[in-house]
Order: structure tokens, then sequence, then C-alpha cells
């Protein structure tokens, strides 16, 4: 008889998951399932409300995360009024979003995966851990954390709050920028800039070379990717067309209001969470290790795999040096770390761009809106990966549909493969210490789900 | 000395409470100094344990906080477990206290959500994830199931008063909860009569932004609709409500001002006893929209 190990909170993460091991008779591990677990119904609840007020109820689906929902809830809702924002309540948008993807960056990139590589992935779990990582490098993790509360407490100081936002409406933008906030909000930038660079210099010394080396090929499959990108192929996370790449790394761009003719989703018995997978490649789904089927990945490794440049200019050098040491695309589940952090330079560099234009002050934030019937379909980049919300409404602007695929969701199969690889690769004869098992974690964790 | 135990669980939650302790900055550095952590499935990889008869044990704790409400069989063995390990038991944020955003689902069964949610999109229509854990029939507040010591609610609370409320404790010395309205720490201008009626934000408050919040006209006096007169106030700490910084209307995060009333009764009452005609108001059902634990929203009755 074979047996089966659970994992169980997998910790270190945002939300409810456990992973399934099942070890046949010689103690090999012949599957694995990373479930995750939460009826949450959001799809059900936003029925009968009024369109404008949805932005501010699904922001509740993650609060590490809730500017995305409340961006593509938002853009949607545009799309269901036939309104278009003005042009600073644009660029007012987007930079809640980038100050929002720093801070989501700086927390998982050193809270929650960085105990692993920075301090022991053996070490007792009474030391690997943020607090652990306080008092064997007091100084840096001082940083980090004021960083992070840094790009909160810039969000709040012009769009009044920065957890569960209200600030972005239909049409626009709920506030005006004023000129003397714009000023130190830049100077902050700035700061985080340097910050995003100190923390690439740290990582390139004492982490990431783990990663390559002592942990290579933990958890690496093979599949598709797909990301955002501008007209010009760059990088983009706040707005732009979808990049579906093939394993092999021929890929197609689409429009996000199309994503129904080239995307679809399984549901697995096991998993509260729907299975995205790539219908257009017309091969099916299958989550069997030897031949998967339908399989991309999203997130920041799968955003750099798709783009042919990064839009700002430090960025963009750390894509080519990413770019000349691996590949394209690159397949090693934990350079996703090494990824989000050329991200986090990204987004710094591009939070400067749209505090030095001058729109960003034009008083006239918002445009008029009327309800009414209508169609809409949002999207943004969120840290966790493409973010698609879809809503129709009746004559009263009231939803009467929404559908909602989350930037986790595309990740649940290819996570699962990667677990499956992990375990099988580090467990045999059934032997099991924590160090092992938190290994298996750590293909979890670097998808940041 | 030993440090005193803290022992952090989530339930039918999204981590913006936790990240809301996080963002506490250097006071969440000074806290953790102070503090031994046992249990945090965000932060610390301690896991799940069963004694002999199976069941869960968790680390005991000097003070235990949960977020979000109880939702599944799960969420209800995990808060069970909180309970029995902790000594002092805070729920945490508006979900724990009374239901939050999630209880918006107690308006329908259990089996309508599972049929909206799986049966759009999905490549096979009719198939329901069956292995995991049992939804219960409605969102549930923590306190519906286990008593709790202390109420913390806002969505999330601010990192000032998850700090404070936590020190406070850890000094023996908790503080009292605030008892005033959104209203009664909202410097907005107030004076004349409503104009009649409550309407949609579908277009910016009127008031100059260059101008401090003290000049804006209140935003119920402007015809919008705004749950200040019915809603916990305290998010902005001693400043303005944190949604009015942003020129936006309340919604009610921070659960009812009257502990156990009902906000759309009452704010259907404060509307009334200022002349405006709540007839005018889209979606009433909505005003329960953080509370709706406690038996506030139900399924509606089906007509045959």
């Amino acid at each position: 008889m074979g047996h089966q190990i659970t994992i169980h909170p997998v910790t270190r993460i945002e939300g409810h998951a456990r992973i399934d091991l099942h070890l046949d008779e010689a103690g090999q591990v012949s599957d694995a399932q990373v479930a995750i677990s939460a009826l949450r119904g959001f799809e059900q609840f936003v029925i009968g409300r009024p369109a404008e007020e949805i932005p501010r109820i699904v922001t509740r689906i993650c609060g590490i995360c809730p500017w995305m929902h409340h961006l593509a809830a938002v853009k949607a809702v545009d799309g269901c009024f036939g309104v278009q924002p003005s042009v600073s309540g644009h660029l007012l948008r987007e930079l809640c979003q980038i100050l929002a993807h720093i801070h989501d960056k700086i927390l998982h990139f050193f809270f929650l995966a960085a105990p692993d590589f920075v301090l022991d992935p053996q070490a007792d779990l009474s030391v690997r851990n943020i607090m652990g990582l306080v008092r064997q490098e007091p100084e840096l993790a001082g940083r980090v954390v004021r960083m992070r509360q840094l790009a909160q407490q810039m969000l709040a100081r012009f769009a009044g709050k920065a957890i569960h936002p209200v600030a972005a409406v239909v049409s626009g933008f709920s506030c005006a920028m004023q000129e003397d906030v714009r000023q130190s909000l830049l100077a902050d930038a700035r700061e985080l800039l340097d910050f995003a660079c100190y923390a690439m210099d740290f990582a390139k010394k004492q982490a990431f070379e783990r990663l390559t080396g002592e942990f290579d090929g933990l958890g690496s499959i093979t599949t598709g990717f797909m990301g955002t990108v501008d007209g010009q192929g760059r990088l983009r996370l706040y707005e732009g067309q979808l990049r579906l790449m093939e394993p092999g790394g021929a890929y197609e761009d689409f429009q996000a209001c199309d994503y129904q003719q080239y995307l679809a989703e399984h549901v697995e018995p096991w998993s509260s969470a729907k299975m995205v997978y790539a219908k257009s490649w017309g091969e099916g789904f299958s989550l069997n290790p030897e031949q998967p089927k339908g399989i991309y990945r999203v997130n920041t490794l799968a955003r750099l795999n798709v783009c042919d440049a990064m839009a700002t200019p430090r960025a963009q050098q750390e894509l080519e040096e990413f770019r000349s040491r691996f590949g394209r695309p690159v397949q090693t589940t934990l350079l996703y770390h090494w990824a989000r952090l050329v991200e986090l330079v990204y987004a710094c560099e591009r939070s400067i761009e749209l505090l030095e234009e001058q729109d960003i002050i034009n008083p006239q934030v918002r445009n008029v809106a009327e309800p009414g019937a209508g169609r809409g379909i949002g999207h943004v980049e969120a840290p966790r990966g493409t973010l698609i919300h879809e809503y129709a409404t009746d004559e009263q602007g009231c939803i009467t549909h929404a559908n909602l695929i989350v930037g986790t969701t595309h990740n649940i199969a290819p996570m699962n493969l990667s677990v499956q690889q992990a375990a099988a690769s580090l467990i045999s004869n059934g032997q099991v210490d924590e160090g092992i098992l938190n290994k298996v974690e750590m293909a979890v964790r670097a998808y940041d789900p | 000395m030993s440090l005193p135990r803290l022992s952090f669980e989530w339930l039918h939650a999204c981590c913006g409470c936790e990240v809301s302790l996080l963002d506490a900055g250097d006071d969440f550095l000074t806290l953790v100094s102070q503090v031994e952590i046992v249990h945090c499935p965000l932060l610390l990889d301690n896991k799940y344990q069963r004694d002999e008869t199976g069941t869960l044990q968790l680390p005991q704790a000097d003070i235990g906080l949960v977020s979000g409400g109880v939702a599944s069989e799960e969420e209800l063995e995990l808060v069970q477990a909180m309970r029995a390990s902790c000594t002092t038991l805070i729920a945490l944020g508006t979900c724990a206290t009374h239901g939050g955003i999630p209880a918006m689902r107690n308006q329908w069964t259990t089996q309508e959500t599972l049929q909206t949610v799986y049966a759009y999109g999905s490549d096979e229509a009719s198939l329901f994830p069956t292995k995991i854990s049992t939804p219960l029939d409605r969102v549930y507040a923590v306190d519906e199931h286990v008593q709790v010591d202390w109420l913390l609610p806002g969505c999330p609370p601010t990192s000032a008063a998850i700090v404070g409320m936590l020190t406070g404790l850890l000094d023996g010395n908790p503080g009292k909860a605030l008892t005033k309205s959104v209203c009664e720490t909202c410097p907005t201008r107030r004076g004349a009569k409503g104009q009649g009626g409550v309407g949609r934000f579908l277009d910016n408050a009127t008031g100059d932004p260059q101008k401090p919040l003290t000049e804006m006209v209140c935003l119920l006096e402007q015809g919008i609709l705004c749950m200040g007169p019915v809603t916990s106030g305290g998010c902005g700490g001693k400043d303005a409500p944190l949604c009015l910084r942003a020129r936006v209307p309340c919604r009610g995060c921070y659960g009812p001002v009257r502990a156990g009333s009902n906000p759309l009764l009452d704010m259907l009452g404060a509307l009334a006893s200022n002349g405006i005609d709540h007839r005018s108001m889209i979606d009433r059902k909505s005003l329960l929209r953080f509370s709706g634990a406690h038996g506030m929203l139900k399924p509606l009755r089906k007509r045959r």
C-alpha cells in the first residue's frame, strides 16, 4: 500500500493551500496536488449591485493586491457604461497600480520567500522567517520593512486608502493630485528606486547564486507563458495586449476582450480554484507530468519571457543580463524570484516617469458616466499574473453577470506540475523530513500564489 | 523571562488585516521584538498538528488574532482550535466581527453560489469541486461560533489600531473602543438639509480639491449616498476618515456604530430624519455590505 504525505497549511504564501503527496509502495512520489481551498462566491454576490460599486467590493478578493482587482473592475465597468477615463484619471490609476506592485514585490521577495535562500531552507522554523531575517540582517530587514511601508504610505497620501482602495471610480479617479504632493511622491519614488537597485545587488551577491546552484532545477517544468506587452512588445503591467507564448517560444498577441477565444477554465474535484488553460492551442487540458497539455504560466518570469524589451533603462539592463545568462524563454521555476526583482526596478522607474508627467496633476480627473446596459472586460497584470474581470449590466447599470479570472488561477496547473517534479526529485524510499518538505513548498512559493 | 506568545490564524479572509499589521513599519519591528509569534501561516512555517483523537492542535498562546469569518467546516475547526489554544482571543477585522464583504453571499444558498461560480466559463459546465472542505450554509462572524474577548473591526483595521490594541493588551491596558460614528469624525461642512434624494456615485463630489475637507459640503447633503451616520468611526485616527480623504463616500467598512444594530434600518431612519426619500436609493441590501453575518442577510424565499 502506498501512503500520503500532507503539508498543511502551505505557509509563507497568501491564503489557504495544502499539498498532498501520494507515494507508491516503493515510497516514490506517484502524484501530487496543490489544493487551494475557499469558496468565496464573488461572481455570485456582485449580481444586482450597481456596477460603479463593484470596484470597491471585489478588492476583498485579495488584501495583498486589492488595487489590481479595483483597477481591473473599474476598467470593466468603464466598458459596461461605454466611457473613457480622463487623461489624469488614467495616469493616476496607473500610478496606483505601479506603487501597489512595489509593495507587493518587496513583501513577497523579502518577507515570504527570502528566508529560504537568504537564510537556510533547513533552518529551524523559528528562525526561517522574516523575524529571523530581522535578527540576522537587521539593517537590510529594517530597510525592507520601511520601504514597503513607504510604498503603501505613498498610495494613502493621494488615494486615501492603500488597502481596499476606493479612489479609482468609473470614468476616472475621485480626487486630483496637488503639486506639493506630486513633489513629495517624486522624492519618495527616487528613494524606492535606490532601494530596488540595492535589493538587486544584494540578491545577486547573496541569494541568486543559490537559486541557480544549490536549488537548481527545483520545480522546473516546461510550459508556455503569458503576459502583457505594448505595441512595441515591451513589458507592461497596466495596459496593453496579451501575448501567449508556446513552450517553444512562438507566440500570438490578442486583445484581453477576446480572451475566451484563447483561454478556457477547467475544474478539478480537489481544488476550488479553477484552472485556466490555452484553449487556442487545440490540445485540451492535461496535468499528466509526462505530457501536460494546454499549460502556460503567468506572473513575473512569464512576463519577462514574453516581452521583447523593458520600457525603462535600468530594467532593460537587468533584462539583458538575465537573458544573456538564461536565454528565452526561461523555464527554471525559482528564477521567478529574480524576475520579480527586475520588475521591481521597472515599477520604481515607471512610478518616476508617471510622476514626471505634467498631466498627472490635471484637475479634470473624471468624466461623466451614465449607467446603462453593456458588457465590459478589464485586465491588468497583477503581481500574481494576468487578471481579467468581465461584467454585464442591465439598463439601470446593475450587474447581471460576472466572470473573474484571477492571476493565481493560470498558475494552479503549472504549480501542481512543479510540486510533483520537486517532490519526485527530493523524496526517495518514502524518506522525508521537515527540510525536504520545505523545499517542496519552495516550488509553490516561487509562484507567489 | 519568556516573551508573551502571539498566534495568528486566518479563516474566510483576504490577508488585508495581516498586510495592515505589516504596514506599521518600525512599530511592527518593535512589536515582533517584544513577543514570540508561535503560529502565523503568512509568516511562519508552523504546520497543523492533530492529537491521538484527531483533534486539531495549535500552539498555546497568550493572545490569538483571528481574521475572516467562518464559512467552511475547515474554518470552523480552526476557529475552535484557536479558542482552545489562546488565553485572549481577538476577532480581527470586519469579516471576523460582522462577516464582511464575503457574507454578501448569505443572500444566496451555498448551492446557488456553487452553481453560479462553477457553471460559467468552465469546459465541463456541471462539474463542481467535491473534495474540498465542505462550505457551511452561510458565512458566520467569529463570535457566532466561539467566545471572543475583543472585537477590532475595520476593513482592514489601521496599522495603528492593531498595534495599539496589541501593545495595550501586553501592558494590561487595552483601552476603550471608539463609540463615535464616521460622521462624528468627519470634518466636512454640514448645515443644510439633504437634497431630497440620495444618488449614485457617478460624478465626483463638488468641492475644490485644493482646499481642505473642512471646505467641502457633507456628501449626503450633496445628494451622494454615504453611510457615515451609522458606521463606526476611527478609520482615520485623529484625522479625517480615509475614504473621505479620497473624496469618496463611506460604505460602512468598520461595521455598525451601535453594537448589534442593523445598519440598513438605521440608515433608512437617518435618511428619513433628514428629509431624504430613501426610495430614491437603488440596491438597499448593499447597506448590509459589511454586516451580513449574524443573520442580517438571508436568501430570498423563492416564490413558487
